[in-house]
């Protein structure tokens, strides 16, 4: 178990201060670590890894102690064994694929060092790129290397910051499988960095949300991610549309209250939460999550229907992004076929179709 | 010709170039790496002698050589001889003298290198030795021969400070420059102009040399 309690604070004369401070306890499996960038994801790592001390607090891997700002401990990040892989890879460009596999394990070629790099090796699929520079490896394959690399040397806890930034999405689930078989036989603690929704999906067994330098949610990737109370997490996890508002009134007996939009005279129904009755909040919702409609729809258990104007009409691939002005603007994703058949094209009106549990508050901050 | 002051100047320039590199390697790598708040101070020291007339640097290096200097004094008892006007005081006034040459190229490659792939290094174990030997080193070679060919070429081309602490004693002291400005002073200009276009087909080539590895013309790994 890796055991983090840290505060990191830097003073910049250019930008506001920003502190860092994390208490937590990541258990071996893949925690994936989310957050808006600038959160402190990075330097969260770097501090784990022993590249950069902390102000104040100590951290503690498996009871063997490698920071503690009282006593006046911190072991070299070359003497944790913490495998870390950076979002540039770093690989190093003069040595081949195996010279790079090789560098951390001990100089000498022993019959069972080369066994263990044959392993990884086969294990990563890059057996055919052993003589290979970086230079000469696609983006795919230097990540293979770069995770190869780090897991030869049969480290004690593995620190990931966005390693498969860039990849399509086939490479990376591929990837991943590998990375989830590694995980399945060596049972350390995974932290993965990541502002990408799908790898969360794809990857996590528990999340770690960081806003600010502060741990804002932890727990299962959808109790976290699908319903974020703070605006920025709500943000990065992709919700679409973050609609500033005023709490009207509560109506406990159906568990909801109602939100006045500002800027509108339409209002909302949500889920009633912890904000008071003429509380400033945030209501997140995802563009998917919308249904629109082009006649008035009746009947229907949907408690939220918004009357509109489509603005435009966009093809994103499969994906076709609505704006509809509802006297506030709000981004809906239907599919082409679906845009086709309502015949969905700028002046149109519509109708907007929400749930209420389709509708997120989140506090101001 | 004689190609005694020229064999003496490549004999100079090369046992400097070589000294140097010891010591350049390692004050580099602390100003390239130290977060110390006062090494502008080291940084000025070091710079020095590209400001100071070569003259007040040899006449300090006479001084400090001489048999009543600490320097000559220390020399005397070890050796039994004094310092100025030897081969050796011309070394040792030559490595002040181009110091900067060695040092500040080094400096500006290791600052370039990424600091993630040293970081990557000790993640994985290694330490700042091995780091310094496997990654800084191997990444900055044009550093490296950019600092050996530039101080060759200044040790080379020196004439205030060989002039000051080494005189003028033929095969001991006598470098190309100083027999250059010698045969000048005898109305020997044919004897000069060889000695100079020696120098100077000298100096062109190292310079091509320096450019051409700081085009990356040559390297191994990051040419296209």
């Amino acid at each position: 178990m890796l055991s983090v309690q840290i505060q990191k604070r830097f003073h910049a004369a250019d930008s506001p201060a920003f502190a860092l401070e994390v208490n937590e306890e990541f258990l071996p499996g893949i925690t994936v670590l989310f957050g808006p960038s600038g959160a402190g994801k990075s330097t969260l790592l770097d501090c784990i890894a022993g590249l950069l001390a902390p102000d104040a607090g100590r951290i503690e891997l498996d009871g063997e102690l490698f920071f503690d700002a009282g006593r006046k401990v911190s072991l070299p990040a070359s003497k944790r064994k913490i495998a870390y892989v950076f979002q540039s890879l770093a690989l190093f460009p003069h040595m081949t694929a195996e010279e790079n596999v090789r560098y951390g394990l001990s100089e000498a070629g022993s019959p069972e060092r080369n066994e263990r790099i044959d392993r990884i090796l086969h294990a990563f699929h890059i057996e055919g790129l052993r003589k290979r520079k970086p230079r000469e490896l696609s983006g795919g394959e230097k990540q293979r290397v770069a995770l190869a690399r780090s897991l030869v040397t049969q480290p004690r806890a593995l620190l990931l910051d966005e390693p498969l930034t860039g990849l399509d999405g086939g490479l990376r689930q591929a990837i991943l499988q590998d990375l989830h078989e590694w995980n399945a036989a060596n049972r350390i603690p995974i932290l993965y960095v990541t502002h990408n929704r799908e790898e969360v999906d794809a990857i996590g067994e528990r999340v770690v949300a960081l806003v600010d330098g502060h741990v804002r949610e932890s727990g299962a990737p959808r109790s976290v991610l699908d319903a974020p109370r703070a605006a920025a997490l709500a943000q990065a996890a992709g919700f679409e549309n973050l609609l500033r508002g005023r709490v009207e009134e509560h109506r406990e007996s159906d568990g909801v209250m109602h939100v006045e939009l500002d800027g509108s005279k339409c209002g909302l129904e949500v889920p009633l939460g912890s904000a008071e009755p003429g509380e400033a909040v945030q209501v997140a919702i995802r563009a998917g999550d919308i249904l629109l409609a082009t006649e008035a729809p009746r009947a229907l258990s949907a408690r939220n229907i918004l009357p509109g104007t489509v603005e435009s009409v966009e093809m994103r691939g499969a994906l076709v992004v609505v704006e509809v002005n509802a006297g506030v603007r709000f981004m809906v994703h239907v599919t082409a076929g679906a845009a086709r058949s309502l015949g969905l094209a700028a002046g149109k009106r519509v109708w907007l179709v929400l749930k209420t549990y389709s509708c997120h508050v989140v506090t101001q901050r | 010709m004689s190609l005694d002051p020229i064999l003496l100047s490549l004999r100079l320039a090369a046992t400097v170039s070589v000294i140097l590199l010891l010591i350049a390697l390692p004050v580099a790598y602390w100003l390239a790496f130290t977060k110390w708040r006062g090494k502008f101070l080291l940084e000025s020291v070091v710079a020095l002698p590209l400001v100071l007339p070569p003259t007040v640097l040899g006449f300090y290096a006479l001084i400090a050589m001489g048999p009543r200097g600490p320097l000559g004094k220390v020399w005397q008892s070890l050796f039994g001889h004094s310092l100025a006007f030897t081969f050796e005081g011309l070394v040792l006034a030559s490595l002040l003298y181009s110091f900067p040459f060695a040092v500040q190229p080094l400096v500006a490659s290791f600052e370039s290198l990424d600091r993630r792939l040293l970081d990557a290094s000790s993640v994985l174990g290694a330490s700042r030795w091995r780091t310094f030997a496997r990654v800084i080193v191997p990444l900055s070679w044009p550093g490296l021969v950019t600092a050996v060919v530039l101080s060759l070429a200044h040790t080379l081309g020196e004439f205030g400070v060989v002039l000051m602490v080494g005189g003028n004693l033929p095969g001991v002291t006598r470098t190309a420059s100083i027999d250059i400005y010698d045969r000048v002073q005898a109305l020997d200009y044919a004897g000069a102009h060889e000695m100079a276009l020696l120098l100077l087909v000298i100096a062109f080539v190292v310079l091509s040399i320096v450019y051409g590895v700081n085009r990356r013309v040559w390297s191994p790994w990051t040419a296209r």
